[in-house]
């Protein structure tokens, strides 16, 4: 065996040392908030069948959001523990702190803005509230996972929850056809990713992200290596449901239980967007940009102008979320250091305002979710006031309007593109911006300025989901006013992200490094 | 004689395609589904070639965990169809158009 050959597989070797050893205290806490979800989750399911049918799901709905609560709070005890875990897998860094707090925070928001509207519409809960924090599990783990193994389980993890809770409705024929259409293609993108991990597995030797980045690093860039990250691209663009992967996302939105929309619309998509991040920038992804250059035209483009002609209130925000995964991506394009902390800020900004309208419209739309189109939206700023006046203020952030976090998130963005002299894309996205404006406005109208034609019952705003849809408006508005600190933070994050890896070429160990 | 690994490439990247396509074509949701399961497996064969090729035991460990995900995927993707005979009664993808496309 020659001396290159043997220095080659020294670190391969150093790594299976430590296979041996067990994990320690401090690995089992970088795991913690999704070891809570778990419990919690498989307390539910054991749970539900000793309960009384009836009552069920307010004690489950409870359990969930106990859990939720719980796994939020152990991200504390997960951030003092930063470093990697379990041979290095999973990596506890700013990061990943930062998505699974908002991945969390999204969860306990659904299952407040759940807890209602099961009964109303008369779905019986058993699993619906461990689902959630299931595929809350999944979400978590994408975001701190280093390993295409633990990537690829964590992505079907959150995945196969939200293809059953897409079906959830199941007396109604157009949820369980969301459900198929969910399944069906998402196994399809799921396989095409596996074939992206199989090519960059043949390319590199490893499925570890860092020692990927360090043989592309170092011995070139292999024409597989191009294959695998376009195929990567094909299976976390259809997560993210940016063109042209996005035909799903309308028909899916459409007949999935609204909160659940909410929680899709924003929570795996935020995880697919952390993972395509660490994909991207730390392994310094060959020939990405003009891949990202033309999805994220035409994720703008195709979502904007499909919106234009959606009366159903749940297809026009389905487009609206690809139109915004356009702009998401736009900061992918953009120079890694700035590009890294614009999405970061962006979908937690997303998240907020669209969870928040997601739950003004599961409300509305009543027993059986009849009464979506923009018709039955017409005078509710007078019948309803309160509510339609939160919704406004969703819809005001989504167009991007100041002292909303959509407003910021969208300023970062295109301000990352420009310093990153993408001239062309922020143009496409100010006019995307511009004819989106239109649509939301609509919505706005027709609250406002346009007489009922039918009789549309407003109930009054239940608790859990008053205090759901206040908490999104909150966050949103803080994000609009105050962005700095969440900002420093994805800043912040976004460096350690980026130059954690290139500073000290091989396998690193956070928990080593003195800085901390 | 030794099968070069470009061979195992090759018969994998068929079976995807052949996969692809029958997702693409096929009006059956069930062969639909079979479909999936094809291009799983065509990365299976490409994820043990390559193992082999790096002497190196992850690819084939992999394959194990496709393989749970797979079974898991089946077992939720079978109760899906089921809800959609269900309520429609039937199993061909062009009369399950409620939700225009």
């Amino acid at each position: 065996m020659s001396w290159t050959t043997l220095a080659h597989a020294f670190p391969i070797l150093l790594a299976q040392a430590q296979i041996f050893a067990a994990p320690s205290g401090a690995e089992y806490m970088r795991i913690l908030p999704e070891l809570v979800l778990s419990v919690f989750g498989m307390i539910i399911m054991v749970v539900d069948p000793l309960l009384d049918e009836k009552r069920s799901h307010k004690s489950l709905g409870a359990i969930g959001i106990i859990g939720a609560l719980a796994a939020l709070a152990s991200t504390y005890w997960m951030a003092q523990n930063p470093g990697s875990a379990f041979w290095n897998m999973v990596r506890v860094d700013g990061f990943s702190i930062f998505f699974h707090v908002l991945v969390i925070a999204i969860a306990v928001v659904a299952i407040l803005s759940s807890y209602e509207y099961m009964a109303v519409q008369r779905i019986r809960a058993g699993e619906y509230y461990g689902l959630i924090l299931f595929g809350t599990v999944g979400m978590c783990l994408m975001s701190s996972a280093v390993e295409l193994v633990l990537i690829f389980i964590a992505l079907e993890i959150s995945s196969i929850s939200t293809y059953i809770l897409a079906g959830f409705r199941r007396r109604e024929a157009s949820s369980s056809e969301s459900s198929l259409k969910y399944f069906l293609l998402g196994s399809f993108a799921t396989a095409f990713f596996l074939y992206g991990v199989a090519m960059m597995f043949g390319a590199t030797g490893s499925t570890n992200i860092d020692a990927i980045s360090n043989a592309l690093r170092s011995g070139g860039t292999p024409a597989l290596a191009y294959v695998a990250m376009a195929l990567m691209f094909i299976g976390l663009g259809f997560k993210v449901a940016s063109a042209p992967f996005h035909i799903w996302t309308p028909d899916v939105y459409e007949g999935a239980p609204a909160p659940i929309v909410g929680l899709m619309s924003t929570g795996p998509k935020a995880a697919a967007f952390a993972v395509l991040l660490r994909v991207m920038f730390e392994i310094n992804a060959p020939g990405r940009f003009w891949v990202i250059w033309v999805s994220a035209a035409l994720s703008m483009t195709l979502g904007n102008v499909g919106a234009l002609v959606q009366d159903n209130i749940k297809r026009l925000l389905a487009y609206s979320s690809i139109a915004h995964a356009g702009y998401v991506l736009v900061a992918f394009a953009a120079q890694p250091e700035l590009g890294t902390s614009a999405v970061m800020f962006y979908t937690a900004a997303y998240a907020a305002m669209n969870v928040g309208a997601f739950a003004v419209v599961s409300h509305f739309a009543n027993a059986g979710e009849k009464y979506l189109t923009l018709e039955d939206y017409a005078g509710l700023g007078r019948r309803s006031p309160m509510l339609a006046a939160t919704l406004t203020f969703f819809l005001m952030s989504l167009i991007g309007i100041p002292i909303t976090g959509g407003f910021f998130g969208k300023f970062y963005i295109f301000s990352a593109a420009l310093k990153s002299n993408l001239i062309g894309l922020t143009v496409i996205g100010l006019v995307n911006s511009a004819v989106g404006a239109y649509y939301y406005l609509r919505v706005i109208v027709s609250m406002y300025m346009s007489e009922p034609r039918r009789e549309v019952p407003v109930m009054p705003t239940p608790p859990a989901m008053g205090f759901a849809i206040g908490l999104c408006a909150l966050a949103t508005l803080y994000l609009g006013v105050l962005p700095g600190r969440v900002l420093d933070y994805a800043t912040q994050s976004a460096s350690q992200l980026l130059h954690g890896i290139t500073v000290s070429g091989s396998l690193i160990n956070y928990s080593n490094n003195p800085e901390r | 004689m030794a099968i070069p690994l470009s061979a195992y490439l090759i018969l994998s990247g068929i079976l995807f395609t052949c996969g692809v396509l029958g997702f693409l074509i096929k009006r059956n949701i069930i062969t639909i589904f079979m479909s999936i399961e094809l291009m799983l497996n065509g990365v299976n064969l490409s994820f043990v070639a390559f193992a082999a090729q790096w002497h190196s035991l992850s690819g084939q460990i992999f394959v194990f965990f496709v393989m749970v995900v797979a079974a898991a995927e089946a077992a939720v993707g079978l109760a899906i169809i089921i809800a959609v005979y269900r309520t429609r009664e039937t199993l061909n993808v062009d009369q399950v158009n409620l939700l225009k496309l």
